[in-house]
């Protein structure tokens, strides 16, 4: 059946008409419309829980509409699975890769072909298309030893491949450069060019007004605006976006004493494990009073340091000092005893047991407080108090203190986990990603909370992947790439354009 | 195809219904075994279940058998909530068995209070090194424990067997393999005057709420659970992994080799080859069946000793092999892992090449 449109111009390369999508107690999509013209980089721009991701992956066949219409290429169409969606012509690169890294490039794209092929055309082919388009691959190579900008480059490659019409990138920019960023919008630019439609996933507003034509704003399930990026400025496009202002976090300079509380003196981390990074030689000392930020990729020995910062992993004595003492033997405990405190980058599962209460994730570092534990007994009833408090200081949304913790957003747990790290008071605090899929609100609270402690006296350490992130909040930032960490600068005599080098600077040498 | 997909939210209400679902079901298929075996179902439950309840004879044998079951059991919960897989108890048994017998035979002829609680305390040490083998095996060289434990049960049973037939032969035993009988000092004494039910359940008895009260306020419990539920979260807040093992292995040791003295200083009263009906292994069951919890394993250790004893009863009055007690043991787990497979997943169907293909994307949503 075909509805039938109403300008007799060239129909939409896609159409959604007044979609509707339920989950039991949210309705992720409300009455959504949006239409994409041939050749037109659409962007879809919301906070996490906004509905983005349901909308893809309706589109995308992941999952099936309650309500409402598909039109591709004026004809109405229901999309069964994904394999129904690449039939059309419909690719979808994905925020989270699915690599196989023992594998080759052209063994990878191989896999999610369909119908008979042989390697040696196709890895011909994967040479053409990844020329003609700006995105040098070496089909042989294998995917462990590839950067995540490469990577990204395999899954747009296999994408290409299948000849789309529509391409959705969901969040495509979040592990790149800024140097990796502008090579892709060349390349997407390109295929727009060429007719293919695009849609761009994002909550990055200033890559948005530079790269798209028409931008549909979600909040909440629903389409808050449809507008012309170009025409808007970073704050109108935020306003629709959260529905109101966007909140800024305000840094007053620190008076007191600037002592080093944190150290960290020829870290070396040899990693038996050839899919994992190993440090060299990192140095660091974090003052009392300041924010300093690691800013570089996932994977170039983020996880290794804050393991050996947290005491997960163990180290020479000397390697790690928290006020001048030697602790680099000691166990993550340990170092709790001596005021560190973490929060780490995968919040339920290391920050948080997920089927626990929040009473009892709670007591996961807090059981020093003294009144919490006694004579080898905990008292639930103060873990509770302590909890309660947690919640109502930080803000957390849930359902009370008996909350499974894997029952939060991610958001909200983060601020539970970050407020009961906070309540330790502690001499340092190390936060990994510490806005990931937080969303904006929360965001600023959470980095307003960092600045805070920091100016309270606490020396605040953050690896983050978001440099916007890094700029706002941190005083000093380094980069930490391939395993080695550059002098951290003031922020004030560095800029993302320098950053960005920094980052790239060992995964080039390897490229 | 059919495949099994994990729910979003496993409901806590079916978790706990998940024990009598599967004791239903292991009715229903022994009542069709019955028939099978040209018995009346009818009156095979009623042998099995009612008919040992009737008198206080089988109370007394019910407490008996029940109270090893559940203190063993208390002990491997506490390191299955840890995810500590100790499936050796019955090795810990005999161990403890042995070294209680060891300080029987040693002591015949003395009297004493102290002859008892020295006995005991030899079974707990014995149990508890039983238990502590493995766990030194397991952090020092990573050898699995569910591996080791069970492999070191057959250790056990013939260390067990070469004592009884060598050194510790009773010389007045005409060759059996069994030790002498051990003396009033060396034994438990009876409750009630002409039952064999003796005072070694009001160990078991003290050892509930204990366990009870450690598992719902130590911290060590806490350690222990976090470290079963999310072994990241234990290393993130510094809980050591390889306490985690040795406490588990040693205090499941320890109750399973409580339990094997008092099984060698009362019904038995001496040391022999078949001192156990598998105990050990049958306290893995109960301790799943009571769902790892020290009150819930109370009432599944008292459903497995009425199993054992039904099952004596129905070899009996009926001719039914020995057997029967284990097949309803297994039944009864298989039901309940199955059970509880329905509570964490569900039974999807798809298409075998749809499923492989989209699988990957299917995780990403």
């Amino acid at each position: 059946m075909s509805v039938p449109l109403s300008p007799p111009e060239i129909p939409p390369r896609l159409a959604l008409w007044h979609v509707t999508k339920r989950y039991p107690g949210v309705v992720a999509n409300d009455d959504v419309s949006l239409a994409v013209m041939p050749g037109e980089i659409h962007a879809v721009l919301g906070e996490n829980g906004a509905g983005k991701s349901t909308l893809m992956k309706i589109i995308y066949g992941a999952v099936q509409a309650d309500e409402g219409h598909l039109v591709w290429n004026g004809q109405e169409v229901r999309i069964a699975n994904p394999a129904a969606a690449r039939h059309l012509g419909i690719g979808m690169v994905f925020q989270h890769f699915q690599l196989f890294d023992t594998l080759t490039v052209v063994e990878n794209i191989a896999l999610a072909l369909e119908g008979r092929f042989d390697l040696k055309t196709l890895a011909l082919q994967v040479r053409a298309v990844s020329e003609k388009y700006g995105l040098p691959l070496d089909p042989q190579r294998l995917v462990h030893s590839l950067s995540v900008g490469e990577r990204q480059r395999v899954e747009i490659v296999r994408c290409l491949l299948q000849n789309p019409q529509l391409l959705i990138l969901d969040e495509p920019t979040s592990v790149l450069t800024p140097q990796a960023v502008r090579k892709l919008f060349d390349t997407l630019r390109q295929l727009a060019s060429e007719g293919v439609s695009i849609l761009y996933i994002s909550h990055k507003l200033d890559e948005i007004r530079e790269l798209c034509d028409r931008a549909t704003v979600m909040r909440g399930g629903k389409v808050t605006g449809e507008t012309d990026p170009r025409q808007e400025s970073a704050a109108s496009l935020a306003r629709m976006m959260i529905g109101r202002e966007l909140p800024v976090c305000s840094a007053p300079p620190y008076h007191g004493e600037r002592r080093p509380v944190l150290q960290v003196q020829g870290l070396n981390f040899r990693n038996e494990d050839p899919f994992c990074a190993s440090l060299f030689d990192v140095n660091l000392s974090v003052n009392a009073g300041e924010v300093v930020g690691i800013a570089g990729i996932s994977g170039n020995g983020q996880a290794e340091l804050l393991a050996a910062l947290s005491g997960e992993q163990v180290s020479r004595p000397d390697a790690v000092l928290i006020e001048g003492a030697p602790v680099g033997h000691l166990h993550a405990g340990q170092r709790r005893n001596r005021g560190l405190a973490f929060v780490p980058e995968e919040r339920l599962g290391r920050g948080a047991v997920p089927a626990m209460t929040l009473a009892q994730n709670y007591l996961l570092t807090a059981h020093r407080q003294p009144s919490l534990r006694r004579h080898g007994l905990i008292s639930r009833t103060r873990a509770r108090e302590f909890a309660a408090r947690c919640i109502e200081r930080f803000d957390v949304r849930c359902n009370g203190v008996l909350a499974a913790a894997r029952s939060l957003s991610g958001g909200n747990l983060q601020k539970f986990i970050v407020g009961r790290e906070v309540m330790q008071e502690p001499k340092v605090m190390i936060v990994a990603q510490p806005t990931w899929g937080v969303d904006v609100g929360a965001s600023a609270f959470l980095r307003q909370t960092l600045l805070d402690i920091a100016r309270s006296g606490v020396a605040v350490l953050v690896i983050s992947e978001e440099l916007e992130e890094l700029f706002e909040i941190c005083d000093r930032i380094g980069v930490l790439a391939g395993g080695r960490l550059s002098e951290p600068v003031p922020r004030e005599e560095t800029d993302a354009e320098q950053i960005g080098l920094l980052m790239a600077g060992t995964q080039q040498q390897a490229a | 195809m059919q495949i099994l997909e994990p729910r979003g939210n496993p409901s806590q209400l079916m978790r706990w219904l998940a024990p009598p679902l599967a004791i239903m079901l292991t009715l229903l298929a022994a009542a069709a075994i019955f028939a099978l075996l040209g018995k009346s179902p009818l009156q095979a439950f009623y042998v099995f279940f009612i008919e040992p309840l009737e008198y206080a004879n089988g109370w007394s044998e019910l407490l008996l058998k029940a109270s090893p079951l559940i203190l063993i059991a208390q002990g491997l919960a506490l390191g299955f909530r840890a995810r500590v897989y100790n499936i050796g108890a019955e090795g810990q048994f005999l161990l403890g068995a042995i070294c209680a017998s060891g300080v029987a035979i040693y002591t015949d002829g003395m009297t004493g209070w102290w002859i008892l609680p020295a006995m005991v305390l030899a079974g707990a040490i014995g149990g508890g090194l039983w238990g502590a083998l493995p766990a030194w095996l397991k952090t020092h060289y990573n050898a699995e424990e569910t591996l080791t434990t069970l492999m070191l049960g057959y250790v056990a049973s013939y260390l067990l067997s070469w004592l009884v037939g060598g050194p510790w032969r009773d010389p007045a035993g005409t060759n059996f393999p069994q030790s002498i009988l051990f003396s009033e000092p060396a034994m438990f004494a009876p409750v009630f005057e002409g039952l064999r039910l003796n005072s070694s359940v009001f160990i078991t008895a003290l050892a509930v709420p204990l366990f009870w009260l450690f598992v719902s306020k130590s911290f060590m419990a806490y350690q222990l659970a976090v470290g079963g539920e999310a072994p990241a979260a234990a290393r993130y807040a510094g809980f050591s992994a390889r306490r985690t093992v040795w406490v588990s292995l040693i205090v499941s040791g320890v109750t399973a080799g409580i339990a094997g003295a008092a099984e060698a200083a009362g019904p038995v009263g001496q040391l022999t080859l078949s001192l156990s009906p598998g105990y050990g292994f049958a306290a893995i069951i109960v301790a799943w069946v009571g769902r790892l919890h020290p009150v819930g394993i109370v009432l599944s250790g008292l459903l497995l000793a009425l199993i054992y004893i039904g099952g004596e009863a129905a070899q009996v009055s009926m001719q039914l092999p020995s057997a029967i007690s284990w097949l309803f043991q297994g039944m009864l787990l298989f039901f309940l892992l199955g059970a509880d497979a329905f509570v964490d997943f569900r039974l999807k169907r798809r298409p075998l090449k749809l499923w492989l293909k989209d699988r990957a994307k299917e995780q990403e949503a």
